[in-house]
């Protein structure tokens, strides 16, 4: 029934399988039900795009993203300014491309501090109980009772406007938030009774934290990290744009739609690009991280995962 | 009673859990012994300290609770006054537990060969490797088919008898000296329940494991068993070999609980229960906490708690009627 290259191949995917640690498996399961969902691969090939653009943005822009001609003043879009010039002359195009890599940069340091800050907190709070957990709680309580935009707002307006004191402000208002999952998390795990189980297999401390305990709460910190990315650059958008955050003339895109907010009528272009690169990104993160969810979740990934095993087995 | 021959003393053992509502005397100094090689059943109501007794034994009793006074030893070891680390060593390797509930018991993010390596790699030091394998034999040995595939299926990909097959795999790895069950068949239907039982008891006559097997089901008792402890409200009533328990019980609370067993001869007829039910442990009756149950109760019971009396060779009863 077969042709022989069709068992030439079946040989390779068997060499392959033995050779695969059962982790890289893990990884590779996960990568192909992500890749099975067509929306996961939209959200993805954004950001994938956008982390491209961030990366080399400045080196594939037409033009210098400050270079200010005034004799092209709004210019509407043409072929030499595809989203066309703002009030300085300045090239919407490049001021896009050589502005996400602020956005990228702002979503990673506020996230790069809040959640590793959440998960010690959190599990702190959470393991430990008592009146540490009391301490903690309360003080993310009073964080959390504020609007986040307004208390960032007061605490880059206190620290002085530039992007890096809105990026210190949004990690200041947003490691509560993790700190309150990863506290639920690690307070409904322990109490499982494969917890304790472990201990009563004789798990040590450490073994019990850091293998049952952790990796138990951290599904849910992975698909709130892939969504929270989106709306961490919101955030750092929405500061800038009420002028908080990254001053002129950083091509920042809060700080571009503010700019052309005035000539709205007269010069769409300006405002109205910036503002969509920034719901494209958002879209495209939460995609992936709602994608990520789906293809966490043993119970939903399931069907695929059958079939990853068939063509695995081939 | 032959001393040597003794695994597990448990002697005047006071468990309580100090709730916001009182104390609660969960368990209020019980003593037995298991001896080696056999399967010691302890049976009682819901809430009666089954449980508790199982969790004072392994060192898991959760946070409100505290065992006040006792002795747990195991081949002569006092287990009560073990570090946390010692107790670690020994938890999984020397005692092992199978709870109620094989699905919550398993921990969703590991495959099933892993889980059941685990107390290998902790207390034989085991290569992952090496443990898998053993693992793999393990779950060979609890008759499931196709062992060494089911050991890379996580937790939810099989059924509950297999689950619990897994946890017993898993208790016995690492053939430890004594295995207690806390109710593993409640959960599951009566065929699997029968497997398990089978399965259990050729597994400990292999292994030469005791077992100490908790139950609310006097059959179980019955099919299982070679001396039970009959539990109420935190003492041991009556404690005797499974044939006394059965043909000549004493205690009045034996009694009744063999009443209440439905019994397919005497069909069309009402069944016989106890009336009232366990006592809320804050505030327990005085004297025999049964008496304000017991049709045979005398003036005595309110006042005295029952001391165990010796009746025949390892008949014990803690009942007035018999002092």
């Amino acid at each position: 029934m077969k042709s022989p290259p069709f068992i030439m191949l079946s040989s390779r995917y068997r060499i392959l399988k033995k050779r695969l640690h059962p982790l890289t498996k893990e990884f590779g399961l996960t990568l192909y039900v992500l890749r099975k969902s067509l929306l996961a691969m939209i959200g993805a090939s954004i950001v994938f795009i956008f982390i491209f653009i961030a990366i080399f943005g400045s080196l594939i822009s037409p033009y210098d993203p400050n270079e200010i001609d005034i004799s092209f003043r709004f210019y509407a879009p043409t072929r030499e300014h595809p989203l066309g010039t703002d009030k300085l002359g300045r090239d919407v195009f490049s001021r896009i491309l050589c502005g996400a890599r602020y956005s990228i940069r702002a979503g990673l340091v506020v996230l790069a501090i809040a959640v590793p800050a959440g998960i010690v907190l959190g599990g702190i709070a959470g393991l430990l109980g008592g009146w540490i957990d009391e301490v903690i709680m309360r003080i993310t309580d009073v964080f959390l009772s504020f609007p986040p935009l307004i208390l960032a707002m007061a605490f880059s307006a206190a620290l002085g406007p530039s992007l890096f004191n809105a990026m210190m402000a949004l990690s200041l208002v947003w490691w509560p938030l993790y700190t309150r999952l990863v506290r639920g998390q690690a307070l409904a795990v322990r109490e499982t009774l494969y917890v304790e189980a472990a201990i009563s297999k004789g798990a040590s401390r450490w073994t019990l934290i850091f293998r049952h305990i952790l990796p138990n709460c951290l599904s849910p910190i992975l698909v709130t990290f892939t969504l929270d990315m989106g709306w961490v650059i919101t955030a750092a958008a929405a500061l800038s744009f009420l002028g908080f955050g990254a001053q002129p003339p950083l091509s920042e895109w809060g700080r571009m739609v503010t700019d052309g907010r005035i000539y709205l009528f007269q010069a769409w272009w300006v405002s109205m690009f910036p503002g969509l690169a920034i719901a494209l990104t958002v879209l495209g993160f939460n995609l992936l991280g709602d994608g990520i969810r789906d293809a966490l979740d043993p119970k939903l990934r399931r069907i695929t995962e059958v079939k990853w095993k068939e063509k695995i087995r081939f | 009673m032959e001393r040597e021959n003794t695994l597990l003393v448990v002697e005047s053992l006071q468990t309580q859990f100090f709730t916001y509502g009182g104390v609660v005397k969960a368990l209020d100094g019980i003593s037995f012994e298991i001896l080696n090689g056999e399967i010691f059943g302890l049976v009682g109501e819901s809430g009666c300290g089954k449980s508790v007794t199982a969790a004072s034994i392994i060192g898991l009793v959760q946070k409100p609770g505290k065992i006040i006074s006792g002795k747990v030893l195991l081949e002569g070891e006092d287990l009560l006054q073990k570090s946390d680390r010692e107790m670690n060593r020994i938890r999984g390797s020397r005692i092992s537990i199978i709870s109620q509930d094989p699905t919550s018991a398993l921990n969703p993010l590991f495959k099933i060969g892993y889980q059941v390596s685990e107390p290998m790699i902790y207390h034989q030091g085991m290569k992952k490797k090496q443990a898998w394998k053993g693992a793999a034999k393990m779950l060979h040995q609890m008759g499931i088919p196709d062992s060494s595939g089911k050991a890379r299926n996580y937790p939810h990909e099989l059924s509950g008898g297999m689950r619990q097959r897994a946890l017993i795999a898993m208790a016995l790895s690492c053939s430890p000296s004594l295995l207690i069950a806390d109710e593993p068949t409640t959960n599951l239907d009566v065929t699997i329940e029968r497997q398990i039982l089978n399965l259990v008891r050729e597994l400990q006559q292999n292994f030469g494991t005791s077992v100490l097997w908790i139950t609310h089901d006097m059959a179980v008792i019955a099919e299982m068993c070679d001396r039970v402890a009959v539990m109420y409200a935190g003492n041991i009533v009556e404690l005797a070999d499974v044939r006394s328990i059965f043909k000549n019980p004493k205690h009045p609370y034996t009694v009744r609980l063999l009443k209440a067993i439905p019994l397919s001869e005497v069909s069309g007829k009402e069944l016989d229960e106890i009336p009232g039910a366990v006592p809320r442990l804050i505030n327990p009756p005085s004297g025999c906490r049964f008496h304000p149950r017991c049709q045979e109760a005398m003036t005595v019971c309110k006042e005295d708690k029952p001391e165990g009396v010796d009746l025949a060779s390892g008949h014990m009863v803690a009942c007035h009627l018999y002092s």
